[in-house]
């Protein structure tokens, strides 16, 4: 494997974890609707408006924690 | 069973029940597999009197969990339960970027994992270890392959193909209304006993150590400062404000030991009875305050905290290839009369280790949040199997951790005060007279390598998995940091258990309030204030009292309160095991009823023999009542029986083994309520030819291409890149892997 090879797997490894946590944070729920609402031609709301209708959501959804 | 999709539709997947065989390379894989499994299971099993490296039953673990799901839970996905990828889940159908959303499959096993792996797989192994590792490791193992792991998959299937609904309504809607409500009633009180168990780990652990309590009474404004970033500051970077989050926690597991010694560190000294008060007080408060300030930004640290722990813990384990120091079956295996907890291998074993091996709790799970977020049918194997696998493995490493430290410091730790004194002398005398060689300065010695004031009498596991884990950390990494790992360890222990805490307590109330909103409307309305502040107070108060008995109680909560715990989390399992074992006959599955039926049959025996002999044993150490009898006779002829210390403490007795009794006999007739009612629905399903109508959606073709395992197979990707073709590019997320 030449330097050229190992820098693009560590690339695409680093691309992917960076994928993963912001998929499981949530934080790329932002950009969906960004895209979402560009292609219906709609105006998106503040970033700040979008995080407190995604937090008053889950005011009214119980999340289990296990044991 | 369904109305098969006939068209094919662009959202045809790969079909994976199709049987391919097995080429060569993987037949060879399978095999090596096979052999290092069964090679480090001989090792396990015929080793005595020798040193066993703990490796052999990390490798054993391995072995069995890779053949079970390639192959168990492979049939159990495509056979039994039938997924159809050309069914449009719930996620697809009713998306609504809420509660319905359809989720990577890595993704929800993320979620899905951090939400039913908790305190407990750490906990229970600890407590098991006193009858020594191989009972442990095998139940842990063989019970995860053939029992836990079933469940949590055929409950999420099954809750899957009925939009995600809760166990509870399953058992109302498919089972019968007597069923429903009494698995309504069982579900609510199991949750309270496992809330208040879970609690008094945390304060038996965080008790006279203001270590403990100073790290983690700053989780509380620690989050509280990432939920206002998050708010206000910087909306929606949950990433970096959990980076914040975990340098200040680490932050604060260093300060803890600059301040023990001064006149803060004495203000933290806190007593038991002080700690229940600040975990009632902060249960309450966490249950109405709303979940952006508080909940959700712990849930992140704790989520954090568990991976990066876990996978330090199986990192270490390679590096450190601890010793067993644990004999493979001891003694107390044989004749029941360990000081950790009363009572013979069979069946007190099995209830001990629940969470790792079966665990009730993990369908409420499975018929909650994550059915609602699968993608396509046959990744439920990936996330409802594989999910219990990985907890399953943490289980392992627990067992492991409490196997390899010296086992008179362990029994020393793990024996209630009433037993050991509380003292080192007195705990080393204690220990040796089961033919331990640990001194009183070996005991003094250990506590003073974590910098705790003792270890004598911390029961609860959380101290000595920390104890475990701290030591293997150390041998690992170097560095002499005994003190900080393990109140780095106790602080995560402790993190978990408070996510759960608060997270349970306001499921209780969503429940509480539900339950009595169908007869006072008012109640049910979750937006209404009042209702809300009374439900938390009254699920809060019902934990906290259970809680309050145990931490006073003169025989040792822990010893006295885990068992009903285990089995109160296994008649759970019990009643989700009924259900899908109902659903599969309705289904017209009778010949594939063993699989959910076997495991059934196993924990009825198991849990009805524990509270049968809980209830009716006339050994004291066992029998609630015949514990209660025994303090009452003494107290009837003026004597004050050891280990209580006045009059008070013998009615204390009394009082506690009476109602532990009571609690035992009542969720034991609760499940066998559902059983005989689920018996019921058998029998008609068998007279009406073999199946019966059932509440399951009818199928929908769905548009959907996703693989089903965790990595995508070639056909797989053909069939995704086919299907981008056909609806158009850029469907599909960019970055995504």
């Amino acid at each position: 494997m030449t330097a050229a090879d190992v820098r693009s797997v560590v690339v695409r490894a680093g691309r992917g974890v960076r994928w993963y946590l912001r998929e499981w944070s949530g934080e790329s729920r932002w950009d969906a609707y960004l895209q979402e609402c560009a292609e219906h031609g709609h105006p998106p709301v503040s970033r700040r408006e979008f995080e407190r209708r995604r937090a008053d959501a889950l005011e009214r959804t119980p999340v289990s924690r296990c044991c | 069973m369904s109305t098969a999709v006939t068209q094919d539709d662009p959202g045809r997947s790969p079909d994976g029940a199709t049987g391919r065989r097995m080429s060569v390379r993987s037949v060879v894989i399978w095999v090596a597999v096979a052999l290092v499994g069964a090679v480090a299971w001989t090792v396990l099993a015929l080793a005595r009197g020798e040193t066993v490296s703990a490796l052999w039953i990390l490798f054993a673990a391995l072995c069995s969990y890779a053949i079970a799901y390639r192959f168990y839970a492979r049939y159990i996905t495509y056979k039994v339960l039938g997924t159809d990828d050309r069914r449009a889940t719930p996620a697809e159908r009713l998306h609504n970027g809420v509660d319905f959303d359809v989720t990577d499959r890595r993704v929800l096993f993320g979620h899905h994992f951090a939400a039913i792996a908790g305190a407990g797989p750490l906990v229970g192994p600890v407590l098991a270890a006193q009858m020594g590792y191989l009972p442990g490791t095998i139940w842990i193992v063989v019970g995860v392959i053939f029992a836990g792991a079933v469940q949590d998959l055929t409950v999420l299937f099954f809750s899957m193909r009925r939009n995600g609904k809760s166990l509870g309504q399953m058992v109302r809607e498919e089972i019968g209304i007597v069923g429903g409500v009494a698995a309504l009633i069982a579900v609510f009180t199991i949750m309270i006993i496992i809330l208040a168990v879970l609690a008094l780990i945390v304060v038996n652990a965080l008790a006279e150590s203001p270590w403990g309590v100073f790290s983690i009474a700053l989780t509380i404004p620690i989050a509280l400062f990432m939920g206002m970033y998050l708010r206000t500051i910087r909306p929606g970077r949950v990433l970096e404000a959990t980076g914040i989050g975990v340098a200040l926690l680490l932050l604060a597991i260093v300060g803890g030991g600059w301040i023990q010694d001064t006149g803060l560190g004495d203000a933290l000294t806190l007593s038991k009875e002080w700690l229940v008060l600040a975990l009632v007080v902060y249960g309450f408060v966490a249950s109405v305050l709303p979940v952006w300030l508080l909940l959700t930004p712990r849930d992140y640290l704790s989520t954090f905290m568990k991976i990066g722990v876990i996978v330090l813990l199986a990192a270490s384990l390679l590096i450190a290839r601890p010793v067993l120091q644990a004999d493979a079956i001891t003694d107390f295996a044989r004749e029941g009369n360990g000081p950790v907890f009363a009572g013979s291998l069979f069946p007190f074993v099995f209830i001990t280790i629940a969470c790792g091996a079966l665990s009730g709790f993990h369908a409420l799970i499975s018929s909650g949040t994550t059915p609602k977020m699968v993608a396509k049918e046959s990744q439920v194997r990936l996330i409802g199997y594989g999910g219990m696998l990985m907890e399953s493995f943490v289980a392992i490493s627990a067992l492991i951790a409490a196997c390899v430290i010296d086992q008179g410091l362990y029994f020393a730790m793990n024996s209630p005060a009433g037993a050991t004194g509380g003292a080192v002398e007195s705990a080393a005398t204690f220990v040796q007279g089961f033919g331990f060689d640990t001194s009183a300065q070996d005991l003094a010695a250990a506590a003073a390598a974590v910098q705790e004031p003792t270890l004598v009498s911390r029961t609860g596991g959380a101290p000595t998995l920390a104890v475990g884990i701290s030591q293997i950390f150390s041998d690992a990494f170097g560095g002499g940091l005994q003190a900080f790992w393990y109140h780095f360890a106790i602080m995560f222990e402790a993190l978990f258990i408070l996510t759960a805490v608060d997270a349970g307590t306001r499921v209780g109330r969503f429940m509480l309030q539900d339950t009595i909103g169908n007869v006072w409307k008012r109640f049910g309305d979750l937006s209404w204030r009042p209702g809300n502040l009374i439900a938390s107070a009254v699920v809060v108060a019902l934990w906290g009292s259970v809680l309050y008995i145990g931490v006073t109680d003169p025989l040792g909560g822990v010893n006295q309160l885990f068992p009903l715990f285990g089995i109160a989390n296994q008649l759970l399992a019990a009643i989700a095991l009924t259900l899908v074992t109902v659903l599969l006959i309705k289904h017209g599955k009778l010949r594939w009823a063993w699989v959910t039926g076997v495991p059934l049959v196993w924990d009825l025996v198991v849990t009805m023999t524990a509270s049968w002999q809980k209830v009716f044993s006339d050994i004291p150490a066992i029998g609630y009542f015949a514990q209660a009898q025994r303090y009452r006779d003494a107290q009837d002829a003026g004597e004050v029986l050891a280990p209580a210390q006045d009059q008070g403490q013998m009615d204390q007795v009394i009082f506690n083994s009476t109602l532990n009794g009571i609690l035992q006999a009542f969720f034991a007739l609760l499940v066998v309520v559902v059983v005989l009612n689920a018996v019921v629905v058998i029998a008609r399903a068998i007279r009406a030819g073999g199946s019966l109508p059932t509440t399951e959606e009818p199928a929908t073709p769905s548009g959907l291409v996703e693989p089903a395992g965790l990595f995508a197979t070639p056909e797989e990707k053909r069939a995704i890149a086919e299907h981008e073709r056909l609806v158009g590019a850029g469907t599909r997320d960019g970055d995504r892997p």
